[in-house]
């Protein structure tokens, strides 16, 4: 009896543990299968190096080289203003803050990976948008060459970004700083380091391969992001310029898929697969390269 | 008790054979090819007529105006959806040009707008990007925030279509859907842009084109520039088609086919 619900829980165990790869195959050999035919009548270097993105044109081009820049570029510096932010914050919770502050400011902080990124669009478009206008009014003034976005550029995207990504890795960074054992501070005390010394030169390379994973995880987020960049980055496909209205992969993709069919549609789930091998590639080369890096010290 | 059970079923059952010998031969289709800016009037419509027309089925596909046009030439599809006026050529091919409702597109700016008329020739050169300033139609100087819908979207086709300048246009902003741009514009100082007649409302400056509002007695009289007739071509008058498809026209004339036009944001004709 007993062995007979041992065998029925593994079997369960298995299945759940199936689904999931299951689920990762499905995707890659579905993303594959309808990303590679576009590809193919297009040309990849006509697809992947074209700039002329206009697929319903007479004489269509399926250019995609200033969205594939533009996640890159947008990602970047994303990460570049984010990061470091939320860091400094992981530090201040784990290391710095009484505890009755940080009782304040983490659940603030894991409210932020709560709220549905549709509202950090809206908060955008409110607050960023408006700002951006202006800042872009004051330098553009009276230049017949540049066209005016209304503030709906790469920058606004940009802080848009940096800020959904502060949970992320804010979150993971402090898990990791936590763990660092407390003998190692200790130490760095003991040879007479002051309290910032100790947590720049031992906590915080102690916790890097944690640290790490929460810019992988941060970089994903951020690369995957659609809705609420698709608010304030003004769509238009340019070459990722502070104050051009561009367009990321996945805002393409959202933004035409509804009305698009033929060539066109597939040309979208071309995007998605380079999208896709992105985000497979980030997290190849940061998980083994970085992480690896971060081990051997 | 048996008996009379069995008695009543072999009745029912011979009764329906009966009723359905006696009844249509076979069920009446409408079928229809064409448009995909004319889904939404025409899959609105099939699904009313369907349920009040229990005989008759009507089904479409939307495959683009030209393929329409080419099925009802050539009798794969009883009527072809167009939402443009018929060519001669493909009227001498014995095509007849029915209109079912007519299609306008409102031009709006953000309220900071110093003027309420743009003519044809000026918005076409807004966006195109030949005039980059206000000053250049007439009102306050300020550099102009040109807002379009994505590429697909059947309001931005029309709207290049109408102006003839497709694939010219050079957006700041593309936007997907209607009620993106009507807020985009009405909070963006110097934003123009264009959307559907139906959502129009106070947030932003309706532009007049031409010295004509977008009012429907103007579209239907032809006076309001932007706007295209959306038309079910039919090979022959109406009154040679199938008793279906004459259904169907009957149907989209009565009032309750006006109102699925209007609600989806068209224009009704007479």
């Amino acid at each position: 009896m007993n062995n007979k619900s041992e065998r029925i829980m593994a079997a369960v165990f298995f299945v759940c543990g199936i689904t999931a790869i299951a689920a990762v195959f499905a995707i890659c050999v579905y993303m594959i299968s309808s990303g590679v035919p576009a590809l193919a009548k297009i040309g990849v270097i006509d697809m992947l190096f074209g700039t002329k993105w206009a697929p319903t044109a007479s004489e269509p081009g399926f250019g995609i080289l200033y969205i594939i820049l533009t996640s890159i570029v947008g990602t970047l510096l994303a990460i570049i203003i984010g990061v470091p932010i939320a860091l400094l914050t992981a530090v201040f919770l784990a290391e710095i803050a009484p505890k009755g502050l940080s009782r304040v400011v983490k659940p603030a902080v894991e409210l932020l990976a709560g709220i549905p990124s549709v509202v950090y669009g809206l908060l955008g478009i409110l607050i960023i948008k408006p700002i951006m206008y202006r800042i872009e009014t004051m330098i553009y003034a009276g230049d017949p060459s540049h066209q005016m976005t209304g503030g709906a550029n790469l920058i606004s995207a940009v802080f848009v970004l940096a800020v959904m990504i502060l949970p992320t890795v804010v979150n993971v960074s402090e898990t990791a700083i936590r763990a660092v054992p407390q003998h190692l501070r200790n130490s760095s005390y003991a040879l007479g380091a002051t309290k910032i010394t100790t947590v720049f030169k031992v906590t915080i390379p102690a916790a890097k391969s944690g640290i790490i994973t929460s810019i992988v995880l941060g970089v994903g987020r951020a690369i995957g992001e659609a809705m609420a960049i698709t608010m304030v980055a003004g769509n238009v496909v340019n070459l990722p310029m502070p104050f051009n209205s561009v367009r990321f992969l996945t805002t393409g993709i959202v933004s035409e898929m509804s009305y698009s069919s033929g060539l066109h549609r597939q040309a979208l789930f071309t995007i998605g697969l380079v999208l896709f091998v992105f985000i497979m590639v980030i997290n190849i080369i940061l998980n083994t390269t970085l992480k690896k890096a971060g081990e051997d010290e | 008790m048996k008996k009379t059970i069995s008695a009543v079923i072999t009745g029912a059952l011979i009764a329906g054979a009966l009723a359905s010998c006696s009844g249509s031969a076979q069920p009446k289709t409408v079928t229809m090819n064409g448009s995909t800016s004319m889904q939404k009037l025409v899959e609105a419509a099939c699904e009313v007529f369907n349920q009040e027309n229990p005989g008759i089925t009507a089904s479409a596909q939307f495959t683009g105006s030209g393929a329409g046009i080419e099925a009802v030439s050539a009798g794969t599809a009883d009527i072809g959806n167009a939402s443009r006026a018929l060519k001669q050529e493909e009227k001498d091919k014995g095509l007849v040009e029915n209109i079912v409702a007519i299609d306008g597109i409102a031009v709006i700016a953000n309220s900071n707008c110093t003027i309420d008329n743009l003519t044809k020739e000026q918005l076409t050169q807004i966006y195109d990007g030949t005039i980059a300033d206000w000053s250049g139609v007439g009102a306050q100087a300020g550099q102009i925030v040109v807002i379009g819908r994505e590429s697909g979207s059947g309001t931005r086709d029309a709207f290049e279509e109408m102006l003839d300048i497709a694939d010219k246009c050079k957006y700041a902003q593309e936007l997907d859907s209607t009620g993106a741009v009507l807020t985009t514009v009405a909070s963006t100082p110097n934003a123009i842009g264009y959307v559907s007649l139906d959502v129009l409302n106070d947030s932003v400056v309706t532009l007049k084109v031409d010295g004509y509002e977008p009012t429907a007695q103007n579209i239907t009289a032809g006076k309001y520039a932007l706007q295209r007739p959306f038309v079910m071509a039919t090979k022959g008058e109406i009154s040679e088609q199938s008793e279906a498809v004459q259904t169907w026209f009957e149907f989209l004339k009565s009032d309750k086919g006006k109102e699925i036009a209007e609600s989806v944001g068209l224009i009704p004709v007479e």
